[in-house]
């Protein structure tokens, strides 16, 4: 497999979908690397890269604006650094994030709250 | 049952070079559970890629930390050059090697020399980072610049380095073998530091697992995880070289592992030196990025993971960076349950935690 394998989540089956990725691959053995969070017109692409044999799976979708998505901590604790850190500077709501780690949109101290949410004016767009 | 209290560590402490707090529920001296926070100082670098030009983006990259400056740089290049396809040439891979291998001297003496202090050891401290100084002034004398010298660009790097220099770089690091031995061997058999890291901060090999932990942290606990062994970006694969591992699982561990990297770090060097062919040290970059693509560096601090997105302008609509103490904080969270309260800055300075990386 190569790096820059992507397997993309249809809309409607999020988040089962989502949940049982994750879980196939923590059952695999792969180790969770990163969540990364893109602002697209669509809404937000998520990606969500594991590593197995230093060869990277990610999985891929899009959540419109003000759709929340299932946290991953249930299967991989070290998420919530990811996650609170979309929650935060994007907005995207993600729910059920484990007890003691779920900063409640207190993860970053920002002078503007959620910085990243809108589309870029500039630059490239 | 002892006393139940929550004592705010951080973000300001003796030990700490940068913010971090932790909320530590102690059960009387005992650490029962650790609450990391952090956010005091993100910059937001991320998002500046949508105002600087894909070119001009790699001298932004580099300040995300001023200790792995280079790997930073080499990192956002690489994924570039992969999203462009763009192969560098044979003598610019080698010179990124070296410049980053000597980083890696560099951020471990560093670190060494803060171990030393946190624990009040001033004279290891002072000598660690005399050391560090050698290296420092390699830097100064190949690239112009000490900390940040921006010598990686999109297509290979921007200063060559005289075979005669090399040779005399070689030199340097083979006489600096003997000064880290000695000062290390200090730290490792003076039983006043020994007794403050044997058997402290325990990250089991499963623990570490659970964690995603990475670098010296995830070494240290008997995992031999470096991504340098599949990094072709590099010329690891030319050089004799195996990822350094042992399986104390404590502070002592990951100590040891970081300073056997300066070893290694250093014959790598040498090694890279002896091969080094003559030739460019970069290719011309025509047309913009478009796509995206996923790269991963081996910085001293662990696996470094990239991303970039462009839409054929000049500008990349998208730039992520995870750092390793990003996936070194629940690591650390974990290492310190159970602890004593007085061994936690030990525990907490055994990630070399940069916080400026993960806040970016």
């Amino acid at each position: 497999m190569s790096s820059q394998d992507l397997v993309t989540i249809k809309p409607e089956n999020r988040p089962t979908d989502l949940l049982q990725e994750v879980e196939n691959l923590k059952f695999q053995g792969y180790r969770f690397v990163q969540i990364c969070c893109t602002r697209v017109p669509e809404g937000f692409e998520l990606t969500y890269s594991f590593d197995k044999n230093y060869e990277l799976k990610n999985l891929r979708f899009t959540l419109a604006d003000g759709e929340g998505i299932t946290s991953i901590t249930s299967l991989y604790l070290p998420a919530f650094v990811c996650e609170n850190e979309i929650h935060d500077l994007f907005g995207v709501p993600i729910n059920h994030i484990a007890k003691g780690v779920d900063f409640g949109g207190k993860f970053f101290r920002l002078a503007e709250k959620t910085p990243w949410h809108d589309l870029p004016k500039g630059g490239a767009h | 049952m002892g006393k139940h209290t929550v004592v705010p560590f951080g973000p300001q402490h003796p030990v700490l070079p940068e913010p971090i707090h932790l909320d530590l529920e102690l059960d009387d001296e005992k650490v029962v559970r650790a609450i990391p926070s952090i956010g005091y100082i993100h910059r937001g670098l991320e998002k500046l890629v949508e105002k600087r030009e894909f070119k001009e983006y790699v001298f932004i990259a580099e300040r995300i930390c001023g200790i792995c400056a280079f790997g930073h740089g080499w990192g956002y290049c690489k994924s570039v050059e992969g999203l462009m396809n763009i192969e560098i040439p044979l003598r610019a891979k080698y010179l990124r090697t070296i410049w980053h291998e000597l980083s890696r001297i560099h951020s471990h003496l560093l670190w060494l020399g803060l171990m030393a202090d946190g624990m009040g050891f001033e004279s290891l401290f002072m000598h660690s980072w005399r050391l560090r100084e050698k290296v420092l002034d390699i830097f100064e004398k190949t690239t112009g610049g000490r900390v940040i010298f921006s010598a990686c660009k999109i297509g290979g790097v921007r200063r060559d380095i005289e075979d005669s220099e090399l040779h005399g770089i070689a030199e340097i690091l083979r006489g600096m073998r003997d000064e880290v031995r000695e000062i290390t061997d200090i730290f490792f058999k003076e039983p006043t530091s020994v007794s403050r890291l044997k058997d402290v901060g325990i990250l089991s090999k499963e623990a570490a697992v659970a964690t995603c932990a990475v670098g010296p942290m995830v070494r240290a606990s008997g995992i031999p995880l470096d991504y340098r062994v599949a990094d072709t970006s590099g010329v690891y694969r030319e050089l004799n070289f195996t990822p350094v591992t042992t399986d104390t699982c404590d502070c002592y561990g990951r100590c040891w592992v970081r300073v056997q990297e300066i070893f290694a770090s250093l014959d790598m060097i040498c090694q890279a030196i002896e091969k080094i062919p003559a030739g460019d040290i970069a290719v011309p970059v025509k047309g913009n990025p478009n796509g995206e693509y996923f790269a991963r560096l081996e910085q001293p601090r662990g696996e470094a993971f990239y991303y970039v997105k462009g839409n054929n302008t000049t500008h990349l609509t998208r730039f992520r960076v995870r750092t390793p103490t990003n996936m070194n904080l629940p690591a650390m969270v974990e290492a310190l349950k159970g602890c004593d309260y007085a061994d936690v800055p030990m525990i907490v300075l055994t990630i070399d935690p940069c916080i400026s990386c993960t806040e970016r």
